[in-house]
């Protein structure tokens, strides 16, 4: 297995590049220095001088990708995407253009997006596999049908709906939980509650539609005959036989995302002002903070690769019968 | 009596726990508190201020800060030498860290002072004196905390030694000093210093006496030894320090707005340990720097700064003794804002500023009494503002209820439709190009624009120069003669009949090119994205469309757009303008040739550019409000609305709500000064308001578990029949 992991490795390492040249072109495309530059320095009385200092003092009055005038190495070596990338490897993302440390604020923003996300996973997937595995057990009658026609209407309701209407339903009308804001330790927990239901009860429509899926395939197989014909207890069958044997693809979905919980909600994390990872990359965007964006790119690309990784050993875990060789 | 089943048992028992936890929730004494306060602490006692902010501040270093963002919190940290008066309107100047107003000496060309009468052309200098009062004293700071023998606490540090610090509070010795007028030299030599970026650099070398040569040391030095931190060693010839209290900057010619300048951020002081304390190594891992700490003399300093989820401002400790004023504008008593006249300042012990991205939460917040004041964004505009029979504003019933105030101000803004002037069909000083200008003025009715896309907030512009700054004229004398005419008390937009008839002359008759026979098609760059930007796209199509002007919208983003101005490849543009500081020079320079954008990269957009009127402008620039200033002015207003390089959009309005708690409130728009110190909170009332609006309501919940448990039931119980015919 560890040589699998070790290839798997290597194989990201071109991937990655890939994605940092990706970006690096995409933005550059869209953005030109002079552009972060003029972000950066405001709009008012902004000279071409000072567009010149800014960009010699962050590195960004060199070529793009390919120094013509450079000899040797230094034609790649001395340039932007050089100077930028090669930190970047090893996690160090530097300053972001508006000067503060990225790597700070990273460790600072987590927090409270994996506060969410955690909980929300969790609770969700609970909340989702046991209604899942209720539907099944009635399966071909009314209530099944009438449990995905509800399923797809809630899958059908816009997310920002779910969050506007809890706000306005529990914090609004109620009165029962803040609308939105964010504290650290224990007092995080009144600012949690809200975003945390709203999350799992806008996860129900598309989570319990695709377990019942992977329950009916499994519930027709010959294995659940047999645990039937043993007198076992529906319920039994259910989250002992047929919940073990659909786990596969429920890890295929849930590992792979593990990594990226703590990247946020943009939407979530928005409306409910907590200051987490999700905000992050789109404030970079917004503020043409290339700094911030290729980091979040190159860190979401990493995640997502250890994601994968991580899926594929879930699976030896889970069933024997598979091997990474 | 047929038993209860273990399942029914367990229902029951759920449901009696429900209908008790109700009983027991409602009848207990958590129910008199807040349950969604979003703040941790909230005695009665708490002096404190809650207001949200936006968008998250980029630098809070004042040679760099140049947006509002920012300036809510400089303007009560930092003191430039000069600040605006509270209460009195127009915008006056009066002495912040001064004993007086500046003294104004003016040079001839040897630095012989000028006596009276001055004559203008013989100026070369000016050269302003400056007397600092004594015993203001910082902020209790790290970077000033000394030990017992003199020495510094933390001023050489090492990379390892650095490390533990996250933040200053984690500094357990701070220190203060008295503010010294060197403080103020230093911050006008980190204007020219290139690390720091400061964006009126360009500006200030222009005007004070030798900090271009001082740019250039210092940009030589940067490239060959890298970033220079402590100027201590260098000197501007025209910034001197002549005692401890006693400074004086001299300027190239006369620049009357620079007393303005030096009411701005930019002219704080920062003491000489600042500079030496952040750049020390190790501390930008910790984003500690004076981009986010900053060293202030001012009412509040920063004592949290998270600027992903709040700022909080506490009262600086060392603040010298301060009083509220005594005079205001007419009307000011009455309206109640002279009731804490010749009181100590600040009345307020803390400001806590939340971020707050989303208007809806944000708005909802506001009205169950968390934050303090509020603007009107257009989702919550019907339900804060009703419209009377007459036109006339008026707050809703619901905010009457609630105790709220209203505050409406017309800000130092504008926003225009601007014509390139370098443009081959629609600019340049031709005849024809400037009716075609008038015509298109006259079409684009903005008064229907403010009605539709504003909700009424703004005055449709009659010029650059809008209301509250001198040279602006109200009623009759004040309208644009070309666009509008004066009816029954009121400035009347002239018929679009007369607009087609000076098309016609222009040589667009049925807007067809009488050279080309085509039809007249123009472009508008457009950087509008949204439903509403649609809405106002096709509304503006409609404008030109009335003309008959087929207007040919290109999309384009802002990047592109600046290039655009810069190339002069626009021909047809929306923009605006936000003043610096109250004075007609800073509206009317946006027509002055030597700020052309294409030629200059200046401010310029219209690139127009007219020999009268650029002479005018050098008049009226280098004097004082005065009826020869106006007459220059009205002379100035008149060729612009002759020659149309702009269609004169509005002047937005800004209204803002307060609770009835929030004390001393009176609209001031020069975000650069902090007014949070003249201001007050009934911290009692607002007790007790939050207390009232927002008691938790919990019997829905209830409901809502009562409906999922009868839900279950019978689910519970066909599971049991299911598995019991199964069994059989």
């Amino acid at each position: 297995m560890m040589s699998y992991i070790i290839r798997r490795i290597l194989y990201a390492i071109p991937i990655l590049i890939g994605v940092n040249i990706l970006t690096f072109l995409l933005f550059f495309y869209v953005n030109t220095p002079d552009d972060i530059a003029k972000a950066q320095l405001g709009e008012k009385r902004v000279s071409q001088e000072a567009i010149e200092q800014w960009k010699q003092s962050k590195g960004y009055d060199k070529p793009i990708l390919w120094n013509a005038e450079a000899t040797g190495i230094q034609k790649l070596g001395d340039t932007i995407f050089f100077d930028k990338s090669i930190r970047m490897i090893f996690f160090d993302f530097g300053s972001s253009d508006s000067g503060r440390d990225i790597n700070y604020d990273i460790s600072q923003r987590m927090w409270p997006s994996l506060a969410i996300a955690i909980p929300t996973l969790l609770i969700g997937l609970t909340v989702n596999i046991t209604i899942a595995l209720m539907i099944v057990f009635f399966r071909g009658t009314a209530i099944d049908t009438w449990a995905v026609v509800f399923c797809v209407f809630l899958l059908s309701i816009s997310s920002l709906f779910y969050i506007i209407g809890g706000q306005f339903f529990f914090s609004k009308m109620l009165h029962l939980v803040p609308i939105s804001g964010y504290d650290t330790g224990a007092s995080a927990i009144k600012f949690l509650i809200l975003p945390i239901i709203i999350g799992v009860i806008g996860g129900i429509g598309g989570g319990v539609r695709w377990y019942r899926t992977l329950f009916i395939e499994e519930i027709e197989k010959d294995y659940v005959r047999t645990a039937r014909a043993k007198g076992l207890k529906e319920i039994t069958v259910l989250f002992r036989h047929i919940l073990n044997n659909a786990m596969i693809p429920i890890l295929t979905g849930v590992v792979v995302i593990l990594p990226l919980l703590f990247m946020g909600s943009l939407l979530m994390e928005s409306f409910f002002s907590i200051p987490g990872l999700g905000s992050y990359t789109i404030d970079g965007i917004q503020r043409q903070d290339f700094a911030i964006v290729r980091s979040m790119v190159y860190l979401g690309s990493v995640l997502y690769i250890i994601g994968l990784i991580l899926t594929d050993i879930s699976y030896t875990i889970v069933d024997p019968r598979v091997r990474l060789n | 009596m047929e038993v209860l089943t273990t399942v029914q048992k367990i229902m029951l028992l759920f449901v009696v726990l429900i209908l008790s936890g109700t009983i027991f929730i409602t009848h207990s004494p958590l129910t008199y508190a807040s349950w969604n306060n979003p703040y941790n602490a909230e005695p009665e006692e708490d002096n404190i201020l809650y207001v949200a902010f936006s968008s998250r501040p980029k630098h809070l270093d004042p040679v760099r800060s140049y947006s509002e963002d920012e300036y809510q919190y400089l303007g009560q940290i930092y003191e430039p030498p000069l600040q605006y008066h509270y209460l009195q309107r127009p915008y006056t100047l009066e002495p912040q860290t001064l004993t007086k107003m500046p003294e104004i000496v003016y040079l001839d060309k040897s630095g012989t002072p000028l006596v009276e009468p001055i004559n203008h052309d013989q100026i070369a200098y000016t050269e302003y004196h400056f007397e600092l009062q004594k015993g203001i004293l910082y902020q209790p700071h790290p970077a000033l905390a000394k030990d017992q023998q003199g020495n510094y606490y933390y001023h050489s540090l090492t990379k390892d030694e650095s490390k533990p610090f996250k933040s200053l509070e984690h500094f357990p010795h701070t220190g203060t000093r008295e503010l010294l007028a060197q403080d103020y030299v230093n911050q006008i030599k980190r204007i020219a210093n290139p690390a720091l970026h400061s964006p009126i650099r360009g500006l200030m070398q222009e005007y004070i006496v030798g900090l271009k040569e001082l740019a250039q040391t210092l940009d030589e030095r940067t490239k060959s030894s890298g970033k220079i931190n402590d100027l201590r060693n260098f000197l501007v010839e025209g910034v001197k320090s002549t005692g401890d209290y006693q400074f004086s900057i001299r300027l190239n010619g006369k620049y009357p707005q620079f007393l303005y300048w030096l009411a701005m951020p930019f002219f704080a002081p920062i003491p000489w340990e600042a500079d030496v304390f952040y750049n020390q190594p190790g501390f930008d891992k910790n984003n500690i720097s004076l981009h986010w700490y900053p060293i202030g003399t001012g009412a509040y300093m920063l004592t949290e700064n998270n600027p992903n989820l709040r700022m909080v401002l506490e009262k600086n400790p060392n603040f010298r003794t301060q009083r509220y004023p005594s005079t205001g504008e007419p009307g000011d008593k009455e309206k109640g804002l002279l009731r804490d006249a010749e009181k100590t300042i600040p009345f307020i012990d803390k400001v806590v500023f939340t971020l707050e991205k989303e208007s809806i939460p944000y708005w909802n917040k506001f009205l169950q009494g968390y934050f303090d004041s509020s603007g009107i964004s257009s989702d919550s505009f019907d339900n804060a503002i009703s419209f009377g029979s007459a036109g006339e504003i008026n707050l809703t019933n619901d905010m009457k209820s609630r105790g709220i105030q209203l505050n409406t101000v017309v800000g130092t803004s504008t926003f225009y439709l601007g014509f390139n002037m370098h443009d081959a069909t629609i600019g340049g000083p031709s005849e024809r190009a400037r009716l075609l200008r008038q015509a298109i003025s006259i079409a684009v009715d903005y008064d229907e624009y403010i009605s539709i896309f504003t909700n009424g907030r703004g005055i449709s512009g009659q010029g650059p120069i809008p209301p509250g700054i001198f040279g602006y004229k109200n009623g009759e004398a004040g309208i644009n003669p070309y666009v509008y005419e004066w009816d029954n008390g009121k400035a009347k937009r002239k018929s679009i009949k007369y607009a087609k008839q000076l098309l016609e002359q222009a040589g667009y008759k049925n807007g067809i090119d009488n050279q080309t026979s085509k039809p007249l098609s123009l472009f508008y760059e457009s950087i509008d994205i949204g439903p509403d930007g649609k809405a106002r796209l096709n509304w503006l199509r409609k404008q030109f469309e009335k003309i008959d002007i087929q207007l040919i919208i290109r999309s384009t983003d802002y990047n592109r757009f600046q290039e655009k101005l810069l190339t002069g490849a626009a021909q047809l543009f929306n923009f605006g303008w936000n003043a610096d500081y109250p004075d007609p020079e800073n509206f009317l320079f946006l027509f002055y040739g030597p700020q052309g954008k294409i030629k200059y990269s200046g401010e310029n957009a219209a690139n127009y550019d007219n020999p009268e009127y650029n002479h005018l402008f050098d008049q009226m620039k280098s004097m004082s409000n005065s009826p020869a200033r106006q007459k220059i002015i009205d002379q100035m207003v008149e060729i612009l609305r002759h020659d149309a390089p702009w269609v004169f959009g509005f002047h937005p309005k800004t209204f803002s709500l307060q609770h009835s708690w929030y004390k001393n409130i009176k609209p001031f728009i020069m975000t650069n000064t902090g007014t949070i110190k003249y201001k007050r909170i009934d911290k009692k009332q607002r007790y007790e308001k939050r207390q009232q609006w927002n008691q938790p309501i919990v019997w829905p919940v209830v409901l809502i578990l009562l409906c999922i448990i009868a839900l279950v039931i019978p689910a519970i119980i066909a599971y049991r029949h299911r598995e019991r015919s199964r069994l059989l």
